[in-house]
């Protein structure tokens, strides 16, 4: 009975939560369409989300493609195949590496920041100042957020791409012998449009999922310093959790459909 | 104005306001006094809707507040919040204009940054701290940059949270003179929360005592020391002995 009631409880819990977030989600989009519209905060927006997670993004991607080309190349000697080291390193970037790690990064780098910031507006009653000052947090502050993710992490997760096929061609040449311009020949040959819409497609949803996840755990943030770290831990948890799971499901309808 | 009417809020089984009966009238100045965590701040949010009551109505005009067109309704109101509630990420002088630079009562740049300036100097600002953040202003200050945001739009209506807390007197003074110039001057209605009795003298036309979640003395600030109510005596002279307890 105990343990019935436990389980009861933790799915209601979650169903309600996830009530919670869609309203939340829902709240974004309309206030998306209607004016007022901020446009110093959606620059704000684009360079801190966007522009400042290019190194972040450019070392991941990097480093990545790199150890992808070594493990192909190890991997594929064991039955003759390493010359498929550019064909797997695109189509493993491209497909999944690129835009889950470009997710997650954001996720950490981005969530937690917005999280933590509007945790702490909310605390020190900056979110209420905003509401007397006839703005409403949600355009002042989600909106411009949540579009600036939706619209720049696809645009991460290319330069993460193509950054990530660079480490992986810069191990192949370097390292394992590959020849320069047919290691670029093949990953050119062998990519194909719906790798890389699909790419992008994720970067654009999991941008939305990371930036909405750092908005509404700050928004219900609860009192004082702790309030601000629980929220910035449970929307880091939140965002990653949900990339993952909506990678998940991409992947099932972008290529098993 | 604005009237409170049995207006009950609880934070779980903790019953702030039971049962709040206040009426605030067009041009008047109100000062709100009662021990700290008494709900001061609690009752001035809900008029806002920052704090939504579990019963009770509060109207404004004769309006429900909660039925009221929220913009329009909003634009009416200024608030100094008790910790100042700076934006920190604007400078100064744009949390000051923050109302001034969008939305309905936007105005140019350069107009709102001379408004901006003129309202600092009004709460003893320099306007060389305009262009500063406020993290790198004392408490002191942030509280009258608070205090000049709150004000800027001039708006009809003004609270203010503990406008001199944390001020030298003679600040406080300045801040004191230019809240009851508000109200003279500009026929603002304003709701002002204090401790210090000397701001409850200059400011109050009208003065309420909240205590154990219910106003327990309203009146003119003129029959205040003559209530003959043992808390407000005990509040007014701050005696540790008396009938409201000193552990809360
Ligand atoms: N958002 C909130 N959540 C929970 N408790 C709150 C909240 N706001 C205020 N309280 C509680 O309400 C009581 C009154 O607070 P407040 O109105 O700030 O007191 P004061 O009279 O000093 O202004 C305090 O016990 C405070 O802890
Ligand atoms: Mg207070």
């Amino acid at each position: 009975m105990r343990q019935l009631a436990i389980i009861g409880r933790t799915v209601l819990g979650l169903l309600a939560a996830i009530g919670r977030v869609s309203l939340f989600a829902w709240g974004a989009l309309t206030h998306l369409i209607r004016p007022p519209f901020y446009p110093r905060e959606i620059g704000i927006a684009l360079l801190h989300i966007g522009w400042l997670s290019l190194p972040v993004v450019g070392l991941t991607a990097i480093f990545t493609g790199g150890a992808l080309a070594l493990q192909i190349y190890a991997g594929g000697a064991r039955f003759n195949a390493e010359a498929v080291v550019p064909q797997i390193v695109a189509i493993g970037m491209v497909r999944e590496l690129g835009p889950v790690l470009v997710g997650l990064m954001i996720a950490a780098r981005v969530t937690s920041s917005i999280a933590a910031e509007i945790a702490t507006m909310k605390v020190t009653e900056q979110i209420d100042a905003l509401v007397t000052l006839s703005t409403h947090p949600m355009k002042y502050l989600t909106v411009p957020r949540v579009l600036a993710g939706t619209l720049t992490v696809p645009f991460l997760v290319g330069v993460g791409d193509i950054i990530g096929i660079f480490g992986g061609y810069a191990v192949a040449t370097g390292t394992l012998g590959f020849n320069a311009a047919a290691y670029i020949q093949n990953t050119v040959d062998f990519l194909e449009f719906t790798d890389i819409s699909s790419s992008l497609a994720k970067g654009a949803v999991f941008g939305f999922i990371a930036t909405l996840m750092g908005c509404y755990f700050g928004m219900n943030s609860g009192r004082g310093a702790q309030g601000v770290g629980r929220a910035t831990k449970g929307s880091v948890e939140a965002a990653a959790v949900l990339i993952l799971a909506a990678n998940f499901v991409l992947t099932g309808v972008f290529f098993s459909l | 104005m604005i009237t409170l009417d049995n207006v009950h809020k609880s934070f779980g089984s903790n019953h702030v306001l039971r049962g709040v009966n206040l009426h605030v009238a067009k041009g008047t100045s109100m000062v709100i006094i009662g021990g700290s965590g008494t709900g001061k701040s609690v009752a001035i949010k809900t008029v806002l809707g920052l704090v939504i009551p579990d019963s009770g109505t509060i109207t404004v005009d004769g309006t429900d507040v909660t039925k009221a067109d929220r913009d329009a309704f909003l634009a009416r109101f200024g608030m100094l919040f008790q910790g100042g509630a700076l934006f920190d990420s604007l400078p100064v002088w744009q949390n000051v204009a923050f109302r001034l630079l969008r939305g309905s009562l936007a105005k140019p740049r350069d107009e709102a940054r001379e408004i901006a300036i003129e309202k600092l100097r009004r709460v003893g600002l320099t306007p060389d701290v305009a262009d500063r953040l406020p993290a790198e202003l004392s408490g002191g200050m942030q509280k009258r940059v608070g205090l000049a945001r709150a004000i800027a739009a001039e708006p009809e209506i003004i609270f203010f949270d503990e406008p001199t807390t944390g001020l030298d007197p003679i600040m406080a003074g300045v801040i004191n003179d230019l809240i009851r110039e508000i109200v003279t001057e500009m026929g603002a209605t304003t709701m002002t929360i204090t401790h210090d009795m000397t701001s409850v003298r200059t400011i109050a036309d009208n003065v309420a005592m909240l205590h154990a979640g219910k106003i327990r003395w309203t009146g003119p600030v003129s029959d205040m020391d003559a209530a003959g109510d043992p808390y407000v005596d005990q509040f007014i002279h701050g005696r540790a002995e008396g009938p409201i307890e000193a552990v809360r």
